[in-house]
């Protein structure tokens, strides 16, 4: 596609505008552009058109106002599956960057294995999501090897151990989530801290040294403001992702029982899938984008505080 | 180098072996667990007894006689390479675009498919869903592959790696009469091949894994993809572990065979596009 008008223009002075690179330009865009007008741009823009519709699967019945919002604020079970989101959030956001930060400053050290190590701690990062929930609803089935390990443990020390209930009760089946999450999950956030730590100058650590400060002083004081750069975009990034947890809470425990781990995601499909109400299943969606939006918002202003950056 | 290299152990090196090992065990222990039970008749695990003469392919086999497995492995197939070659080819040539030509409204239209980074999936799927039925797509590979080609992401980061790129180069390329399309298959695509491979190599795991958009538009069980039709056995046979266990092997061989393979794009791939978490 040599445009030998573009070639002249080139000869001329290379640097020029052209105005039929302007057309060319259209077309490498085009098949992108497109797919985004339908598929981004038309239906964002629908999805907040139908928030305050009345609609079903066999068509739209009607303007439904702001109604889908207000009884959203009226649900019980939306209110219920907005804390259980946030329990995830507030247990797996915080256990995750801790793990992930100790088994990399472990790892970085130039252990023997390390390599093998990390392979390990980064496969359930690359498992399909649903055939990890098979395996954890086998493992933490009240007669799976889990239970019978904590009851042999029991038996050992003596002492009557049982363990609890995880998939099937209403108090425990988020900490199945957790750990299901944890397990998949910590390996990405470990990748990604040991990119960070391979960027701390080693100049610095050996000054440190020098100067007689002890390992726990060198963590502190270098490599956690050194990479807290890192940890502001893994927390944002996992928090985003807490908040739209889905396809484990619905494969381990279907969100049960009765909705006690059930996530806000899971409660849109439900919504528009299983009850066909588009309208509140959209409503809900917003309520989610507008959480995740105002997070996103509060923390960059929040980072000021507590980032170091070092161009500063 | 470390300073302790080459040195014996310290007693806090061995402690922090044991506990990365022990962390490591942890993490290996649900993949021996599908392991061990997919290789063994069900009676085996109920007994916890797992006498190495009773071992068998037996389950892969039944589960591909219960479920269409066959089926739900080339749905996955051509869904991800699809969605992997198309999605890294549209988004390749708008980068090029945005990086290296010159339109009216290209910080605008650049700055548009930035914002909608911000905006979580679920707020598209239900017009999407809609708009798939109403073209007649549901339940065709079509509604699986087409909505997936879009990526603000890759078009993001393409477009990042090719701005790192001289532009002499291409001046270079017009002068001995190249056009643009010349230029972005001869210049800029031989150069960026590091790049296009990690983001290759996550695109496809992300599609092999992905669930909620092929779980709302597949409708019938020969169009399922592995991850779909996994969770539906779960229903149907939720005590037939031994079965359930080869069906997960098979679902995540294809991904942990590229990972074996290509550790380093992978890894690279994931920490790219840093929303591989999930």
């Amino acid at each position: 596609m040599s445009h030998p008008s573009a070639t002249t223009a080139v000869r001329r002075n290379p640097f020029r505008w052209r105005p039929d690179q302007q057309w060319e330009a259209y077309l490498f865009v085009l098949p992108s552009l497109l797919g985004f007008l339908v598929f981004v741009f038309l239906a964002v823009g629908a999805s907040f058109g139908i928030s305050f519709l009345d609609w079903g699967l066999t068509g739209p019945r009607g303007v439904a106002g702001l109604s889908n919002y207000r009884e959203l604020l009226r649900d019980p079970v939306f209110w219920r599956v907005f804390r259980n989101t946030a329990f995830y959030i507030f247990t797996i956001v915080p256990t995750q960057l801790l793990l992930g930060l100790l088994i990399a400053v472990a790892l970085n050290q130039a252990l023997r294995g390390q390599e093998l190590l990390r392979i390990i701690y980064f496969l359930p990062v690359v498992t399909t999501i649903v055939a990890g929930a098979i395996v954890f609803r086998l493992l933490l089935s009240r007669t799976g090897p889990l239970a019978d390990l904590v009851s042999n443990l029991g038996e050992l020390a003596g002492l009557p151990l049982r363990m609890p209930d995880l998939l099937g009760s209403t108090q425990y089946s988020k900490w199945s989530v957790v750990l299901l999450t944890l397990w998949k999950n910590t390996g990405f956030t470990m990748v990604i801290y040991l990119a960070a730590l391979q960027g701390v100058p080693k100049e610095l650590y050996d000054a440190a040294h020098v100067d007689g400060a002890g390992a726990w002083q060198r963590f502190r004081n270098i490599t956690v403001p050194l990479i807290s750069p890192t940890t502001f975009f893994l927390f944002i990034l996992q928090t985003i992702g807490a908040f739209q947890l889905f396809a484990e809470p619905f494969v381990l425990t279907r969100g049960g029982p009765a909705q006690s781990s059930m996530t806000v995601v899971h409660y849109i499909y439900d919504n528009a899938f299983r009850f066909t109400r588009m309208g509140k299943a959209s409503a809900i969606a917003w309520f989610l984008f507008l959480f995740i939006f105002g997070f996103t918002v509060m923390q960059n202003i929040m980072q000021r505080r507590w980032v170091h950056y070092e161009t500063e | 180098m470390r300073p302790n290299e080459g040195k014996t152990l310290a007693p806090s090196q061995i402690a922090l072996y044991a506990i990365l090992a022990a962390g490591g065990l942890v993490m290996l222990a649900p993949f021996f667990t599908i392991l061990v039970v997919s290789l063994w008749p069900n009676q085996a695990f109920l007994a916890r007894r797992f006498p190495l003469e009773q071992i068998t392919l037996n389950n892969y086999l039944e589960t591909f006689r219960v479920i269409p497995f066959g089926r739900y492995i080339l749905n996955s197939a051509i869904v991800t390479v699809a969605v992997t070659v198309l999605q890294i080819l549209i988004s390749s040539l708008a980068a090029f675009a945005f990086a290296r030509l010159r339109f009216r409204g290209r910080e605008g239209l650049f700055l548009l498919y930035l914002a909608t980074l911000m905006i979580p999936s679920q707020v598209t799927l239900i017009p999407n869903f809609l708009i798939i039925k109403n073209l007649g797509w549901y339940d065709t590979y079509l509604a699986l592959i087409v909505p997936g080609l879009f990526s603000a992401l890759s078009t993001f980061l393409l477009r990042q790696y090719y701005r790192t790129i001289p532009l002499d180069l291409d001046e270079a390329a017009r002068m001995d009469g190249a056009g643009s399309l010349r230029i972005w298959l001869q210049v800029i695509v031989p150069l960026s091949g590091p790049v296009m491979a990690a983001l290759a190599v996550f695109t496809f795991q992300a599609t092999w894994n992905d669930f909620l958009w092929p779980l709302v538009v597949t409708g019938s069980q020969h169009m399922r993809t592995v991850p779909i039709g996994l969770s539906y056995f779960v229903g149907q046979y939720s005590t037939a572990w031994n079965l359930l266990m080869a069906g997960s092997m098979i679902s995540v061989l294809p991904v942990l065979l590229i990972y074996f393979l290509a550790q380093k794009t992978f890894v690279q791939g994931i920490t790219l596009t840093g929303l591989g978490g999930r």
